[in-house]
């Protein structure tokens, strides 16, 4: 991009683009703002990073070592969340399971994105054979439906939290792939991409530093969105005994070691659902309330 | 028409072959030799010769894979090393089991999310409106063995109105078909929403409206039927994700469906149980959409697929 044979047109697209950007994230942020339930999801998110964060400092209790001595007992104000099957504290079980899903979603979304991204950007750039090729591979791993699919990859890879995270990860590249196509076939015809072209940007160059930045907004609204679906994922295969092994806090992994005490302690199973259901919840309205901010022209 | 659905056929072709090289990659990949896998390690050395011999493992991978192939279209996906079955025995039944649920569960879903949607499209922002959008976000964001296992606590060990697991009638299949038809139920509650409220500003409404046809005539007969168009692929979505949801409702209530028969041949190396249950699964899922993509096509005059 040093180059002085640059047309000077092009210095003023770039230049005008960057002003847009501040401004349009100024935009952003105040739609955002005025979106109560925007603030919710954002607040819940805000709330659960800080507690995944700072679990081992602000969790009671360690979260494996537990008193035998008070099994199964209900909510009291020593143990805010009552006691497991092994005496164990919920609360500070609830806690350590925000670590332990924050680092799952996170380590998950960030290969789909990744993949995902790479993908969806070679095949919507280039078109043709490869765009061919790509599209089939991510309808072949569409073809298992849901959750299933992370299962079938559990399958063929062993049950395990690595094995998780590439499952969930995986689970999650074909939507990635496809939004992200999706925006760079609509960008490449556009004049500035054309521009440099002509001006003679590498390859690379275009696809890292012109068609990625003006897909961000597809591509953030989505990573967030996703981690909404990788936690029930992820959850859910832990639920399964096929991701996190107990005694791991992990919350799906905690539901299904609570379900022979649902009648008796049903305390136990209640607070790991619930803190599955706020987690998801909070990414699903923020992520709403993204993608309202960032393209005003998809809300009904 | 013909052409679409044709050209619709043909991208089924690469994607059944590509379902159907992963299940087989399954005995590739998992460390040991697969024609031990698939006999069981008891499995006496004559038994696991025969096998090896009837998959051709001695051969090159082209050849297993194309026994493999030639093996399944004749509906022989080997014999459960647990059951001691033909694994299609098993699949015929828990799969019958499945469709049953998801077919519960999506008729669920649609009621539910249809009622919930028109009335909220048609009374927008009212308490009913509001109210509904967040019974669908709850919809979305509960994990299904959760709302499974609250639904069972609730409405079997507290009220007892229904058997908290296992199969036997219709009355063992309510809950389960709920915690399965939740989600949807909010995503078509919202996509019948959205769909109705573009349906409703249009002109021809106004217009009809005008003419002074009563207020239902328009919203039932007028609107709705246009607003329907997005919402049908839905249902095609929905309904085959079901077939991947079902493996959690099965093991949370207990059932005897094809989710919870893999799971279980994870578990126990049932390697043959695991391989049929993918290419079923999947199968289904993908002969699901071409028929939603189908109707879609039909249903919608203004889509040309050239």
């Amino acid at each position: 991009m040093s180059d002085d044979t640059d047309p000077e047109g092009f210095y003023e697209i770039t230049m005008s683009a960057a002003v847009e950007k501040t401004s349009q994230a100024a935009e952003v942020w105040r739609r955002l703002k005025r979106n109560k339930a925007a603030i919710v999801g954002g607040i819940i998110v805000s709330i659960f990073v800080l507690v995944a964060l700072l679990a081992p400092l602000i969790a009671p209790y360690h979260p494996n070592e537990g008193d035998l001595s008070k099994r199964l007992t209900p909510p009291s104000a020593e143990h805010w969340l009552g006691n497991d099957a092994l005496g164990r504290d919920v609360l500070s079980r609830v806690i350590h399971g925000a670590q332990v899903s924050l680092q799952i979603q996170v380590v998950a979304v960030l290969i789909a994105l990744v993949l995902g991204t790479l993908l969806g950007m070679v095949g919507g750039y280039y078109g043709g054979l490869t765009d061919h090729i790509i599209m089939r591979l991510m309808d072949i791993l569409l073809a298992f439906p849901g959750i299933f699919l992370a299962i079938s990859i559990i399958a063929v890879l062993g049950p395990g939290i690595l094995n998780l995270m590439l499952a969930a990860g995986i689970y999650s590249v074909p939507q990635f792939a496809r939004i992200v196509r999706g925006s760079v076939l609509s960008l490449k015809e556009k004049e500035f991409i054309e521009a440099a072209r002509a001006a003679g940007e590498s390859d690379s160059n275009i696809l890292f530093r012109y068609l990625l930045p003006n897909s961000m907004a597809p591509i953030i609204i989505q990573t967030t969105l996703r981690m909404a679906t990788v936690l029930l994922t992820a959850s859910g295969l832990s639920f399964l005994g096929l991701g996190v092994q107990p005694p791991s806090a992990e919350w799906g992994a905690m539901l299904s070691t609570a379900r022979p005490y649902l009648i008796t302690a049903p305390h136990v199973a209640t607070f790991p659902g619930l803190a599955i259901m706020l987690v998801v919840m909070g990414f699903n309205l923020f992520g709403d309330g993204l993608r309202d901010s960032l393209d005003p022209r998809l809300k009904d | 028409m013909v052409r679409y659905i044709l050209k619709r056929l043909a991208m089924l072709v690469p994607v059944l072959f590509g379902v159907t090289v992963v299940s087989f990659s399954l005995l590739q990949i998992v460390p040991g030799d697969p024609a031990v896998l698939l006999a069981g390690e008891d499995a006496n050395p004559d038994f696991i010769e025969a096998v090896r011999k009837e998959y051709g493992f001695d051969q090159p991978l082209y050849i297993q894979y194309f026994r493999f192939i030639s093996h399944a279209v004749q509906g022989d996906f080997g014999i459960s090393i647990r059951n001691r079955e033909p694994v299609v025995n098993l699949l015929i039944q828990r799969f019958a089991f499945t469709v049953q649920l998801s077919f519960l569960s999506i008729l669920v879903a649609a009621f539910i999310g249809l009622v919930a949607g028109v009335i909220s499209a048609t009374r927008q922002y009212s308490i009913f409106d509001n109210l509904s959008m967040v019974g669908a976000l709850f919809g979305i964001s509960m994990p299904i063995f959760w709302l499974g296992l609250l639904l069972m606590l609730v409405f079997s060990v507290y009220l007892g109105w229904f058997p908290a697991g296992g199969s036997g009638g219709l009355k063992h299949l309510v809950l389960p078909a709920i915690a399965l038809g939740a989600a949807s139920a909010a995503v078509i509650a919202r996509m019948t929403r959205a769909s109705m409220l573009e349906v409703i500003r249009q002109d021809f409404i106004r217009t009809a409206r005008a003419n002074g046809l009563k207020e239902w005539v328009v919203i039932y007969k007028h609107a709705l039927k246009n607003a329907m168009i997005p919402v049908i692929t839905v249902f095609g979505l929905e309904f085959g994700y079901m077939l991947g949801g079902a493996v959690l409702t099965e093991t949370v209530f207990s059932l005897p469906g094809v989710g919870r028969l893999m799971v279980e041949g994870i578990f126990q190396r049932d390697y043959a149980v695991v391989q049929g249950s993918m290419i079923l699964v999947a199968g289904t899922f993908v002969l699901v959409n071409l028929a939603t993509d189908i109707a879609y096509a039909l249903f919608d005059p203004k889509i040309r697929y050239e």
